[in-house]
């Protein structure tokens, strides 16, 4: 059921009677426009969705649905792990959820070795939980691991607006998705004929910093849902449009997705952070597509904690592909290590550790 | 990590707090970034304890009786 974002009262979206008319609808659309077309997603999520219920298998050939940057635990900088485990050494607790707890930063070090070898690294579900340990613990200084997209920055906004302990101290790498998508776009070769916009970011950011795209690169973009029908309409909607000879914004996701996203979680962020350009992993510098604490919140800031500056010469351990799978440019099938010395169990890339990695969906779900 | 789930408001605590039911799991979660627009039943997405959006299930519908309608099978 963690999937699932339906009310009982909406279990049509499980109706396969209706999927089998989506499918017919986009069978249809697709004969119509002719042509190999490429989509793409940008959420881990959706291709969850995608993997589980199997959809690749069920859309006409030449419909081709592929991953972007949507692992926010894939692309956090190896930089952010060293600097929490630093960190630890230096006799704080290291606070995170758990998606964090096994990714190997660029020496294959991550918070679970670090943990086992004494130091004190806890996993929780929220950040209301590293606040209740922060006043636990008045004589140590707890550092939350602030990782994750728009969807995930507001509850550490409203953590420091609402003046968390003094030992309270945040990492801060949010990232954000709009420009991940424009450096794709702004390639030229770039071979995208639509994408499907995250339906949890979208929440918080709703779609108007989405226009740019159709306008600028005439590419048509629908808000999916996370049920796999929420995400056929999405495609049925997008293969509509190119027919139509369209491209503009779309919502298929209204019961949750509002044009204005939501607008307490956004005022909230513009209080707290400021954008900077940013490093993804395996990726490189984004600009203006990173949240730092802003001049206000300054003495929250763990990095200033660091005793020593963190260096990192490498990103990845040498053959991993992670930075092109992010980007939709390789599947993890090509990688040298997929599913060699790479697997679930023994991860050497982050895009294996996240459940929201597309080579660790590949493995558990499909298409080996 | 951009996993949320949906759940029912079965109880408000106080002005930032409600009780909430996940599949008959009663959780504690905070309402702050959906002031005032919460009423005891309503369905929330959940996302890391804190509610983030009502779920408007009017809309839902709408999207998915206009594909129930089509006679193409
Ligand atoms: S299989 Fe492992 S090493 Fe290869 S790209 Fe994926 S995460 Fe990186």
């Amino acid at each position: 059921m963690r999937f699932k974002d339906t009310s009982p009262k909406l279990d049509k979206f499980r109706s396969r009677k209706i999927a089998k008319k989506i499918l017919h609808s986009i069978h249809i659309s697709y004969a119509k426009i002719n042509r190999n077309l490429k989509l793409m997603h940008v959420c881990g999520t959706h291709e969850t969705t995608v993997a589980k219920s199997g959809i690749r298998s069920l859309l006409p050939n030449g419909l081709e649905i592929i991953s972007g940057p949507g692992c926010p635990v894939c692309i956090c900088p190896s930089e952010h792990i060293s600097a929490a485990i630093q960190l630890a050494k230096q006799g704080a607790i290291i606070v995170t959820f758990g998606d964090m707890f096994k990714v190997p930063d660029s020496e294959l070090i991550t918070l679970s070795n670090t943990k086992s070898n004494g130091y004190d690294i806890r996993i929780v579900y929220s950040i209301n939980d590293a606040v209740k340990i922060a006043n636990n613990n008045s004589n140590k200084k707890i550092i939350w691991l602030g990782v994750g997209f728009e969807t995930t920055a507001p509850m550490t906004a409203f953590t420091l607006i609402n003046n968390p302990p003094t030992n309270f101290f945040v990492l801060s790498d949010f990232r954000l998705v709009p420009p991940a998508m424009e450096l794709l776009l702004s390639d030229p070769k770039h071979d995208l004929d639509g994408f499907v916009l995250p339906g949890h970011v979208s929440t918080i950011i709703g779609t108007k910093d989405y226009d740019q795209f159709p306008e600028k690169y005439n590419i048509p973009c629908v808000v999916g849902g996370f049920d796999a029908l929420d995400f056929l309409i999405a495609i049925d909607m997008i293969l509509k449009q190119i027919i139509r000879g369209d491209s503009i914004v779309e919502n298929a996701y209204p019961r949750v997705v509002k044009a204005e996203g939501n607008t307490i979680a956004l005022k909230m962020m513009n209080k707290v952070f400021k954008v900077v350009d940013a490093k993804w992993r395996g990726i490189g510098i984004i600009k203006k597509s990173g949240f730092e604490l802003s001049e206000r919140f300054v003495k929250y800031d763990a990095k200033a904690l660091l005793l020593e500056p963190i260096k990192s010469d490498r990103d990845l351990i040498k053959g991993c592909l992670c930075g092109n799978v992010i980007l939709g440019k390789a599947v993890p099938q090509s990688c040298p290590h997929f599913l060699k010395k790479c697997t679930p169990e023994t991860p050497i890339g982050p895009c294996m550790v996240s459940d929201e990695g597309t080579c660790r969906i590949r493995v558990l779900y499909e298409e080996k | 990590m951009c996993l949320s789930v949906v759940a029912k408001i079965i109880e408000f605590i106080d002005q930032t707090q409600a009780k909430v039911d996940i599949n008959g799991v009663t959780k504690i979660i905070t309402i702050s970034l959906l002031k005032n627009e919460l009423e005891l039943n309503d369905w929330v997405l959940i996302h890391t304890g804190f509610a983030i959006a009502k779920i408007d299930e009017s809309k839902a519908m709408e999207i998915i009786n206009a594909y129930d309608k089509i006679d193409n099978l």
